[in-house]
Parts: C-alpha cells; structure tokens; sequence
C-alpha cells in the first residue's frame, strides 16, 4: 500500500486516479500509522514552499517521513513535495526542508533567459542523466513530461537523475538511495508519466 | 524547451459534447468521457471542458461527468462556463480539473481572478476573454460574445494578469467560425502586453494556419480549436507531425 500524505496542500483527485489506473493500492492519508504500515509513501504537494513546510512539520509528519525514509522505505516526491526533499529553500526569504537529499531551492528568475516565461509551464522533455535510476524502467530519454513550477533545486548535481531544458538544464528528477523526486507531474504527464508511478510502485525498500 | 500546445475545446450540454462529432472507433460519438479519452491518446496536449448548461440539473450533470472523465484522463484538464465564484472553482477543482476558466464570472465581479489566485494559485486561473472589432478597438465581451461591456480589450486582460490570472485564451469573435486562421493582429497585441502564457482561440480552418500561427507568434503558448478536431478535419497528431517538421517544438507520441 501507497500512503499519499495528505497535508492539505494541493489537489489530490489526479494522483489518485492515476495510482487507481496503474492498479496501486494508495491511500490519501495523514494518519501516522498508516503512514507507517506503508510500503512506500508519496508526497505530493503544490503552492508555497513555507506554507507547506509548515502543514507538514506542524501535522507532526515532517519528522516521521524523515524516520520512515531513513529506514530504507521508497519516498517520491512530487513538483513542491519534491522541494521540500532539499536542504532549504529560498522562495521569498530562506526556509528548512526535510533535509533527505543535498540542495537548494531557488527560483527560475535570473537564473533562465529573460526572454522564457516564469512559471516554466507546460510538455518538456526529460534529458535522462541516469539511466539506471528505478523511475526510468519503463520510459526513454526525451519523453515529455508536464511541469508547472517557479522554483528549481539546484547544488545538487549528486542527486540529479534528468534535467530538462529551458534556457538552462532544470532539475527534472532527482534521486539519493530510497528518497525520489520530480519536479513535473507525472499524474498529468500522460503514459510517460504513468509509467513513472508505476516503475516508483516496483522499486524495492 | 516548453513545446506549442494543442487544445481542443468539448462545449458540454445536458451532459454531451455539442458541435456534432465523427471519429471511427468512438462507440459513443457525444459521449464526454469517451472523446476526451480518445484526445488524450492521440496527441492532445490538453483538454478544455466548457460548460454551456444553464440550468442547475445540467450543472449537477456537468460535475459528475467531469468527474468520470477525470478519472481517466491524465494531461491537464481546464474546466470552463459557469464559474462565478470561488465555490465554483472548488467544485470543478474537487471534481479533478487542474485549471478553471473565468469570463463573465470575472467581468461581473473582477475582484474573483485574485481571490481565486490566492487561494489556489496563479497556475490554476485562466482568463478566457471573448474579443471583438468596435469601430476599431478591440472590445471585451460578455455572456458567450453577445454582450459589448464597452471595456478595452488589452487593458482588461492586463488587469486581470496583474490580479493573478496565470494564462489567457484570446477567443477572437471576428475570426471565430470563419475558418480563415486565427487573429494574427488581435494575438500579437495580447501576447505583446502580458507575461504568461497565451492561448489562440477562434478561426482555425485548417493545419497551415496553426503553422503560420505559430511561426509569426512565437510568443504564443497555444492554439485551441473545436470543430475542426471534432469532425475529423484535423487529426491532433498529423497536425502535430506537420508543426516538427515546420521547426515548431511540439511533444511526440512514441
């Protein structure tokens, strides 16, 4: 079973269809137990990264997704439930995250051509830097996927598994031993993206 | 690099896609569920649902259906007419949309696009903005197109970008139907006065003119079309096959 971790950040209703169309069993939840029962845990999350920050740590499940992940169980974080995996972030000022994988988070603006639209929105392709990682069993480079973010994790080169392009190589997915994340949304991001979730649904604790 | 978009649009009465459709392999042809899954496989990069019912029964039936095709669709999913409130954003929001259209909802109470922003974000307001020719000046227009609301065009989607609108469809009433291109001169206008993303609605004939659409604005994010998808005239991934070969970045299917 999938705990979804329900932080009241975002909309959950495509994440769980798309679990249901693979055929995952996954359960939106904030329950610490359940959290705990769970094979793997998926943390979702849209808006603001200290908004969320907060939801998360102030529920009490900041510090259990960090126990659950240190024990060796698949964790995959989605769009700012990926960000939240890093170090710190620096949307408006500088705030903690989880810590689980080595980074920042900082936004697009300055850092790509003026010329490109913030959010960077939309189909790009994924430029896969490592073929080996779990998430990429069942998808080849240069698949599209759906992004809508305007903030990027970066210093984290070690952990980065695909970037795409949008002026300059974005942090697209990035992995660190059980802990997974990706900026897109693979739950909007067609059979590509489905395949994502199900390829995270095999890998092994 | 963020590829061109292509949207067809499902007007949605009484719980069936109006503008008649004709697809091979499409068991129910009016069937919402079953168009919008064929779409998505077969290189819709989104869907918009329009919600044209006007009454209470068929808005109730709207959000049901939204809610089985959503269950299956998995590309973004904008949802459409009738949104006058932030309850409606919730609805449509819950019933597994990911971006809701504003239009008369706006015009009647502007103040709509920031609430909604706030609560849900940029990303997810779309402004949907009927436009037409008045003694010159572009007019914005309410109700479906029928009603001139005397404000400047550009202005009005200017205002509503600086409230929190994330994207804006230019629905062009001149081109709208005629089938002779999309407004190049109305396009530029919008695309030149705002940051986010925009989306051209309104006289798509045939393949050429998503071609010249995109490679005269290459500012524009996307182009929308119903009929044309609808009845077959434009098959979504030979239009998408003929863009690639045109150097216009598109997202292939393998």
């Amino acid at each position: 079973m999938i705990a979804v971790i329900d932080y009241g950040v975002g909309n959950l209703f495509s994440l769980k269809s798309s679990l249901a169309a693979i055929g995952a069993k996954a359960l939106v939840t904030s329950d610490p137990e359940l959290i705990k029962s769970a094979d793997r845990i998926i943390l979702p999350g849209v808006g603001a990264f200290e908004d969320a920050a907060e939801k998360l740590s102030s529920a009490g499940l900041a510090k259990l997704v960090i126990s659950e992940a240190k024990k060796g169980k698949p964790i995959l974080g989605i769009c700012l439930g990926m960000q939240l995996l890093f170090e710190k972030s620096y949307e408006y000022g500088e705030h903690k995250g989880l810590g689980l994988i080595k980074g920042a988070v900082r936004p697009l603006e300055g850092a790509i051509p003026e010329s490109l639209k913030i959010p960077h929105m939309g189909w790009n392709a994924l430029k896969i830097k490592d073929k080996a990682c779990p998430l990429f069993k069942y998808i080849n480079d240069g698949d599209f996927v759906y992004f809508v973010h305007s903030y990027y994790a970066t210093e984290c080169d070690e952990a980065v598994t695909a970037t795409a392009d949008y002026g300059v190589p974005v942090t697209a997915a990035v992995a660190s031993g059980n802990v997974f994340g990706c900026q897109f949304h693979p739950e909007k991001s067609g059979e590509t993206g489905l395949n994502i979730l199900r390829a995270f649904c095999e890998t092994e604790g | 690099m963020i590829t061109k978009r292509i949207i067809p649009c499902l007007d949605v009465k009484d719980g069936r896609v109006v503008k008649g459709v004709n697809f091979k392999g499409l068991g129910d042809v009016a069937s919402p569920v079953e168009l919008a899954k064929y779409y998505s496989e077969n290189g819709a990069d989104e869907l918009v649902f329009y919600d044209i019912t006007a009454s209470a029964e068929g808005r109730k039936l709207f959000t049901d259906i939204l809610c089985e095709t959503a269950k299956s669709v998995f590309i973004p999913l904008t949802v459409g007419g009738g949104i006058n409130t932030v309850a409606d954003f919730d609805r449509v929001l819950k019933c597994g949309a990911d971006k809701v259209s504003v239009n008369s909802g706006a015009i009647r109470n502007p103040a709509l696009v920031y609430e909604a922003a706030k609560l849900y974000g940029d990303q997810c307001v779309v402004l949907f903005a009927d436009i037409k020719r008045v003694d010159g000046v572009f007019r914005v227009f309410a109700k479906g197109g029928r009603e001139n609301t005397g404000m400047e065009a550009i202005e009005w989607i200017k205002r509503c970008v600086d409230s929190g609108a994330g994207e804006v469809v230019v629905n062009s009433i001149d081109t709208d139907g005629v089938k002779k291109g999309f407004d190049l001169e109305m396009l530029e206008k919008v695309s030149d006065a705002v940051s986010v993303p925009v989306i051209a609605s309104g006289g798509a004939g045939c393949t050429e003119d998503f071609i010249t659409l995109f490679n005269t604005l290459p500012k524009v994010d996307a182009g929308l079309a119903a009929s044309i998808f609808h009845f077959g005239e434009v098959k979504i991934n030979d239009l998408k096959a003929q863009m690639a070969k045109n150097n216009i970045p598109v997202r292939l299917e393998r």
